[in-house]
C-alpha cells in the first residue's frame, strides 16, 4: 500500500504529460504534416529534415539546449516573465514543450505519409462537387489519412511515456511536478529500491508491449480494409 | 619475404603494445572530476601507468560495480557505498580510505548569498538546486544542513534537484535555479557569482572514501594508483580543489 502511494505520482504525472503534450502534438503535425506532404517548395524537405532532428541527436543534445532556452536568458525565460517566473526549467509546461519538440518526427512522420498516400484524386473529386479546400481537408483527406492519424497519436504518446534523457536535464525531478516514470525508475535503481524499479519496470514493459502489439493490429485491419 | 616481415611487423605491433604501461579503471564521484584528472596526469608522469577516469554518481557506480561493471578502483562521494562494496564482497576489506572530506557551499549567480543564512531565510528565490539527497551525499549534506538552520520546511517546495552534484552546478550556473548547494571543488577555477562556505557543525562530513575493488585485487597499475592517491602529491592536489584531507 505504501509503495503504490510512492509509484502512483509519477505515474499519473506521466500520463497527464503524454495525454496533454499528445493533443498538442496532434493539432501542431497535422497541418506541419499536410504542408509537407503537399507542398512544392524546394526547401520543405529542409523543414521535414529539422523536425525530424530529434529522431538521430542524443536526447541530451535536445536536454542541453532546452535547459539554455527554457532559462532566464532564452525565450522560456521571456515567456515565463510573463506571470512572474524566471524560467520554464523545472515546470510542467517545460517539460510540455520538450516532450513536444522530441516527439514530433514520431508525430508528423506518419501523419505525412498517410496525407501523401490520399493523392491528388479524392481531392480533385471534391473540388469538382464544389467542396472548398477547407471542406475538402475536414471532409475528405482527414478521414482518409485517419489511420496515419492515429499511428501518429500513439506513437507520440509512446514516445513521451519513454522520455529520459531530456525530462532528466530540465525536471530537477520535483515530486508531483517534474517526476516521471523514466526518471522515478532511475531515481529507484540508484538507491536500491529494487522493489519499486521492479514495479514500474515491468508496468513500462507491458506497455511497450501493448503498444506496439495494438499498432501493429490496427494498421493489419486497415491494410485488410483498404484491399 | 620483405613483405612477411612487414607483417610479422605489423602483427606484432597489434598485439605488443607497451611493454611496462599498464591500464587502471577508476569510477570516480562527479564532484571529484577536476582534481581526478589532475592526480591522474600526474600520476601518469610518475609511473608511466594510466587511469582511464570515468564520471558519474556514486549511486549509479555502486549499482555498476554489484553487478559486474569493469571498475579496479572506485572513489565514491561518500563512506557508506565504498563500506558496502567491502562488506558485499566486491572490494578488497582493508584497502578502504578516506582520500577527501568534501566542503558544502551556498552558490549563486543572481543573489548575493556572502550571507548564507541571512540569503536562504530571506527566500527571495524560486528555485534552490541540490543533488539527489538519496543518492548523492552532498544532496543530503544540503539537507541536514536546511533542517540544523531550521529552514527545511520553508524551503522544501523550492528545491530543484539535480541527478548528481554536477546536475545542481549545472541548474545554478545556466541561473535556471537562482542558487543551489554545490560543492566548493566545483567552484574551483568559478569567478562568477557569489558564495557561502556551510559550517561545518551543520552536517556530518562529507566523507569520501576510495576502495579497490576485487578486480583490481591483483593489478599493479591499481593498487599503484591508490598508493599515489595517499601521497603527499596528490594530498597537495585535492586541498589546492577545494578539500580537506585527513
Amino acid at each position: 500500500m505504501e509503495t503504490l502511494q510512492h509509484i502512483w505520482p509519477p505515474v499519473r504525472l506521466t500520463l497527464e504529460l503524454a495525454l496533454i503534450s499528445t493533443l498538442l502534438l496532434l493539432v501542431l503535425a497535422t497541418p506541419l504534416a499536410w504542408w509537407l506532404a503537399r507542398s512544392n517548395r524546394a526547401w520543405k524537405e529542409v523543414i521535414a529534415t529539422i523536425v525530424s532532428l530529434p529522431l538521430v541527436l542524443p536526447p541530451t543534445v535536445l536536454g542541453f539546449y532546452m535547459l539554455i532556452a527554457l532559462g532566464p536568458d532564452g525565450p522560456g525565460g521571456a515567456i515565463a516573465n510573463i506571470w512572474g517566473a524566471r524560467t520554464l526549467a523545472f515546470t510542467f509546461q517545460g517539460l510540455v514543450i520538450g516532450c513536444i519538440l522530441s516527439a514530433l518526427p514520431a508525430v508528423v512522420q506518419p501523419i505525412r505519409n498517410a496525407f501523401a498516400a490520399v493523392g491528388d484524386r479524392p481531392l480533385e473529386a471534391a473540388a469538382t462537387l464544389r467542396a472548398s479546400p477547407w471542406q475538402a481537408f475536414w471532409k475528405v483527406a482527414l478521414p482518409l489519412a485517419s489511420p496515419g492519424l492515429l499511428s501518429g497519436a500513439v506513437l507520440g504518446f509512446a514516445n513521451i511515456v519513454g522520455n529520459f534523457g531530456v525530462v532528466l536535464m530540465i525536471g530537477g525531478n520535483i515530486p508531483g511536478r517534474t517526476r516521471v516514470m523514466s526518471t522515478a525508475i532511475f531515481d529507484y535503481v540508484e538507491t536500491m529500491q529494487w522493489r519499486e524499479a521492479n514495479i514500474l519496470a515491468a508496468g513500462m514493459v507491458v506497455f511497450a508491449f501493448v503498444v506496439i502489439l495494438s499498432m501493429t493490429l490496427v494498421q493489419k485491419r486497415y491494410a485488410r480494409a483498404e484491399a | 619475404m620483405r613483405s612477411i616481415v612487414i607483417t610479422f611487423g605489423l602483427l606484432s605491433l597489434l598485439f605488443a603494445g607497451p611493454a611496462e604501461a599498464a591500464k587502471t579503471n577508476v569510477a570516480v564521484a562527479a564532484n571529484f572530476t577536476e582534481p581526478a584528472r589532475a592526480i591522474a596526469a600526474r600520476f601518469r608522469e610518475k609511473t608511466g601507468h594510466e587511469a582511464v577516469l570515468i564520471f558519474g554518481a556514486s549511486g549509479a557506480f555502486f549499482t555498476q560495480i554489484t553487478h559486474d561493471a569493469p571498475f579496479d578502483v572506485f572513489l565514491s562521494a561518500d563512506d557508506e557505498r565504498p563500506r558496502l562494496a567491502v562488506e558485499q564482497g566486491f572490494a578488497v576489506p582493508d584497502s578502504r580510505f578516506t582520500y577527501a572530506i568534501g566542503k558544502l557551499v551556498l552558490w549563486s549567480r543572481v543573489l548575493d548569498v556572502t550571507d548564507g543564512k541571512a540569503a536562504l531565510s530571506a527566500g527571495k528565490f524560486s528555485k534552490l538546486a541540490i543533488a539527489n539527497p538519496k543518492s548523492a551525499p552532498y544532496g543530503a549534506a544540503a539537507v541536514e544542513t536546511m533542517k540544523a538552520l531550521s529552514m527545511f520546511d520553508a524551503l522544501r517546495s523550492k528545491l530543484v534537484q539535480g541527478n548528481s552534484i554536477s546536475q545542481a552546478f549545472q541548474f545554478v550556473d545556466t541561473r535556471n535555479a537562482e542558487l543551489g548547494f554545490v560543492a566548493l571543488a566545483q567552484l574551483h577555477g568559478v569567478a562568477a557569482g557569489t558564495q557561502w562556505l556551510v559550517p561545518e557543525n551543520l552536517h556530518t562530513p562529507i566523507r569520501q572514501d576510495a576502495v579497490l575493488l576485487k578486480r583490481g585485487a591483483n593489478d599493479e597499475a591499481s593498487k599503484a594508483f591508490l598508493t599515489f592517491l595517499k601521497g603527499p602529491e596528490a594530498r597537495a592536489i585535492i586541498e589546492s580543489f577545494g578539500y580537506a584531507v585527513e
